[in-house]
């Protein structure tokens, strides 16, 4: 059933079902996004897609908020762009996110979303939490200084892959990723060495060994169509 | 059971009740601690006397005045003891029918007794909650035999939405309209399930309603599920509350035993199954959505909403999410009306509300009185005012999620409308006394933190947020704040109100705008200038 | 997630009730928290091997399972010692001082909440609000609750519970 609704003033149309985002995508309309990831569930959890709703008192995430007939939808304004400049600012200053030495300086999607929205500085300052770095993996490095508990690593793995290598241990600022029983990498039962959780990082916490400095490369258009491909999503 | 089954026993216990002359109630609740040895103390005393056939001693739910437990209370002529020790049992029932104990003895006039009304409590502290047939001699299991044999389930939706109940957990969403959304969404499944968590620090509302009226809550989940069509319930009960989960089991027992649980509920086409499950430590799980991932097996993970439970919840089907509270006024409706529930409380603020009295008063404990209260009758008639001649300096509601609302504000009355006035929030029931001693800025630094170590970390802005306004706070109790921290401060508070995915993020700056709102001058003296400071934008 | 074949009825009593438990919930996952519970009663703590036999048996990754039970407060990775010192740190009891009562443990014991002397007598943990809030400040000495005491009585108590507790 085909539903009519405007975005940015623009009348659109999508199909029942659809979520604000994808009907967005469809017309062009680019609404920055982090969790997300076509083909995975969708979590609604980094709060970067935060769209203002005529007649609604609450910010709804636009990857999974539904469309309605009629909705009008308002993707940037200066107190979206203000909040997300915020939410990235939060997450750069809540681990050790120093480009000049990662493996994805220039291909992070943490990086493109900083420069997109200006962030030049940190209004917060920075927690500098200890946290460990897992090589134990003879292909593959996990970094939590890097991580930004997106959990498209999770995701991809429980659902495309099947393996359910990764999940979150502990709870609010304290969660880390943990693969297994908390187990080192290498030593993981379930991990099949596909690669996936690698090509979905967001930033450079996960990484091909061997890489240096900015030579990480993610190909994404190809991946998208591997997972999406794969999923029964939306299907 | 057959309705004249259970009108029989009823009689039959009512009339063993009356065969006593005297009843001594001992209150069993947590509050009043070594209660099992007054019982044993008091039966002895009795059979010592020969009086077993013309004194019954009874334990009962909490009787409320906490503070001045143990309590023991002596019917007919309502005479309360405080304080009771085992040793003082010969005195007591030596006193039967005398002249009372005097040294033990409270005042009946005492604006504690007097100024409640109480409704849902009504029985708590009056019947053993571990007697079936006390319950049923008081009226218990009445509503359930008329909702199902009776009335339609669109007729008891009409009955709640026309009380014009709303939920008392802390949101105060219009039961009856919960209800309805419930049983007219779509699927040929749906759940049931009643919110124990009480995960609000200084809230025990819910804790007291479980150990001392277990059979009430059950009664209005099995009228609940039959308005909204649900055969399967869940009780989700917080881990911190080992009594509450043992009294609710033995009910739930009783209630299977009985027919008014499980198959053909007294004698309807109607079936109920309903289950314990075990909380194990976490606030957000209070939250509908991570109650339901917590019931799933799961870590307890919000959802964004919509789709809202009522639609899709536990197992993608429609769920009904209620309060213990909540459930707790639904058999009162069913048998006493609509009108007799409105005859209580405000136009927008109907019936009673049950409310846990805590912190620098001196009748701490367990009240229930109408909305429309005001905090000023709560805290110095009811509660007997603030101890050691200090001065009130606020009254805080709704927990972590709530605000503090400032001694001349005390003429606030309770309800949804005037307490989200004054920045605060009826919240479930937890109500904070504080007094000149205590500083607002650690106050909220102390609600910040319990906000940061119980989130979920699912989204950033909770996650991320609540840490750094939690080390802002530090900053001001440490006396090192600058004019930019404060600006910071209501920054983060702002993203934080906006942008969370559920509501422990939305309401977690609650406390911190309430007291920059009201105590702004606390916060200023502990600012220094930036020249004064001896680091740079630490 | 491949499952094991069924356990046949071992001489571990305590393995026995926790497959009791998963039993009762058909070995469903959503029987993960209660396991965890009946797990934790029995054993004490809950220990990686135990974690994955569980996983294993409710047919639950291994991941999911640690991400549960290290999700909730109640739940212990680490054995707790012979005798627990619970502090409230309900609003009442916050009100009422318990942060001193915390911070006089860490002076004595060496402790802080979650953590177990060396000699593993006593563990420290925070407990966020027991619901006795109108017997503020809560302390809970191996299980039992006892409140409505000033700082002073608190510390001698505690003193005197360790001392006495052993003998």
């Amino acid at each position: 059933m085909s539903l009519t609704l405007t975005i940015d003033n623009r009348p659109v149309s999508g199909r029942a079902g659809e979520t604000i985002l994808q009907v967005a995508a469809d017309h062009g309309i680019r609404i920055p996004t982090l969790c997300h990831l076509e083909g995975l569930s969708g979590l609604g959890s980094c709060r970067l897609c935060l769209v203002e709703v005529a007649g609604g008192g609450k910010l709804l995430p636009a990857c999974v908020t539904p469309i309605r007939e009629d909705m009008e939808v308002l993707t940037r304004s200066e107190r979206l762009d203000r909040h997300r400049r915020r939410i990235i600012e939060l997450l750069l200053a809540e681990r050790n996110h120093v480009c000049a030495v990662c493996m994805a300086n220039g291909s992070c999607e943490l990086q493109d979303l900083a420069r997109e929205f200006g962030v030049d500085h940190l209004a917060f300052p920075p927690l500098y939490p200890l946290l460990p770095v897992d090589g134990s993996h003879a292909r593959f490095v996990l970094d939590h200084n890097r991580c930004i508990l997106c959990t498209r690593c999770v995701r991809v793995c429980a659902e495309i892959e099947g393996a359910h290598t990764w999940d979150v241990r502990n709870r609010g600022s304290r969660s880390l990723i943990v693969v297994d029983l908390d187990t080192p990498w290498g030593e993981s039962t379930t991990c099949t060495g596909c690669g996936k959780c690698v090509a979905v990082c967001p930033t450079g916490a996960l990484f091909e060994k061997g890489r240096s400095v900015g030579e990480l490369r993610q190909h994404r258009p190809a991946l998208v169509a591997l997972v999406a491909g794969r999923s029964t999503e939306g299907a | 059971m057959r309705v004249d089954d259970m009108r029989q026993r009823a009689e039959e216990r009512r009339r063993y009740l009356d065969g006593f002359a005297h009843h001594l109630l001992v209150c069993a609740g947590l509050g009043c601690q070594g209660n099992e040895e007054i019982v044993a103390a008091l039966n002895r005393a009795v059979n010592e006397r020969g009086l077993a056939d013309r004194v019954l001693v009874r334990r009962t739910g909490c009787m409320g005045l906490c503070a001045l437990g143990p309590l023991v209370r002596v019917e007919p002529n309502t005479i309360v003891y405080q304080g009771v020790r085992p040793g003082d049992a010969d005195e007591i029932v030596t006193a039967l029918g005398r002249k009372p104990v005097t040294r033990l003895l409270l005042s009946p006039d005492l604006p504690f007794f007097t100024r409640q009304h109480k409704r849902v409590l009504a029985l708590c502290g009056r019947i053993d909650p571990d007697h079936f047939d006390d319950y049923l001699a008081a009226g218990g299991y009445t509503a359930v035999s008329t909702a199902l044999t009776a009335m339609r389930p669109a007729g008891v939706i009409r009955l709640i939405d026309d009380s014009g109940l709303r939920g008392r957990g802390g949101a105060g969403y219009p039961t009856g309209l919960k209800w309805a959304t419930v049983a007219k969404a779509a699927g040929a499944r749906k759940y049931l399930i009643c919110n124990a968590d009480e995960g609000d620090p200084g809230a025990f509302m819910d804790r007291a309603i479980l150990e001392g009226t277990p059979h009430a809550v059950l009664e209005g989940m099995i009228i609940a599920a039959y308005a909204v069509g649900a055969n399967s319930g869940y009780i989700y009960v917080r881990a911190e509350y080992p009594l509450a989960v043992q009294r609710l089991q033995r009910a739930m027992r009783e209630a299977e035993h009985n027919n008014l649980l499980g198959h053909a509920i007294c004698g309807s086409g109607f079936d109920l199954k309903l289950e314990i499950r075990l909380g194990a430590g976490a606030f957000v799980c209070g939250e509908e959505t991570a109650l339901i991932a917590s019931v799933e097996g799961g870590r307890g993970l919000p959802r964004p909403r919509p789709p809202y439970p009522a639609e899709r919840g536990l197992h993608g089907c429609p769920t009904l999410i209620n309060n213990v509270e909540t459930y707790a006024n639904i058999p009162l409706i069913v048998t006493r009306g609509a009108d007799w529930f409105a005859a209580a409380g405000t136009e927008r603020s109907r019936g009673t509300k049950v409310f846990a009295l805590s912190g620098k008063v001196r009748h701490t404990g367990l009240i229930e009185v109408d909305m429309g209260t005001t905090l000023g009758e709560i805290v110095n008639d009811i509660g007997g005012g603030v101890p050691d001649g200090r001065a009130l300096k606020a009254v805080q509601t709704g927990g972590p999620s709530g605000g503090c609302i400032p001694a001349d504000r005390l003429d606030t009355p309770v309800t949804y409308e005037d307490l989200g006035a004054v920045g605060s929030i009826m919240g479930s029931g937890g109500m904070i006394v504080i007094d000149e001693t205590t500083c607002m800025v650690d106050m909220v630094r102390y609600f910040m933190q319990f906000c940061m170590e119980e989130s979920c970390g699912k989204c950033a802005p909770c996650r991320v947020g609540t840490v750094q306004i939690h080390r802002l706070l530090g900053k001001f109790c440490e006396h090192r704040a600058t004019p930019a921290d404060l600006e910071s401060l209501e920054t983060l508070c702002d993203l934080v109100r906006e942008t969370s995915l559920c509501g422990l993020g939305q309401s977690a700056p609650n406390p911190v705008r309430s007291a920059l709102r009201f105590f702004r001058q606390e916060f200023l003296d502990r600012m220094v200038q930036p020249a004064d400071t001896p680091e740079h934008n630490s | 997630m491949p499952r094991s074949l069924p356990d046949h009825r071992t001489d571990d009593r305590r393995w026995n009730a926790v497959d009791r438990t998963m039993q009762r919930h058909d070995y469903r996952p959503e029987a993960l928290i209660e396991t965890l519970h009946t797990a934790q009663e029995r054993y004490g703590f809950l220990d990686p091997q135990t974690l994955g036999r569980i996983a294993d048996r409710l047919g639950v990754a291994p991941s999911k399972v640690l991400g549960v039970a290290t999700f909730y407060n109640h739940f212990r990775l680490q054995p707790a010692g012979e005798h627990t010192l619970a502090v409230c740190t309900g609003t009442a009891c916050h009100v009422k001082g318990n942060d001193r009562i915390l911070a006089w443990a860490r002076e004595q014991f060496g402790l802080s909440p979650g953590e177990t002397t060396p000699d593993n007598r006593l563990s420290l943990v925070e407990v966020r609000c027991v619901g006795a809030c109108a017997l503020a400040p809560v302390i809970v000495t191996d299980g039992e609750i006892r409140g409505k005491k000033s700082f002073a009585e608190s510390t001698a108590m505690i003193g005197e519970w360790l001392g006495d507790a052993g003998r």
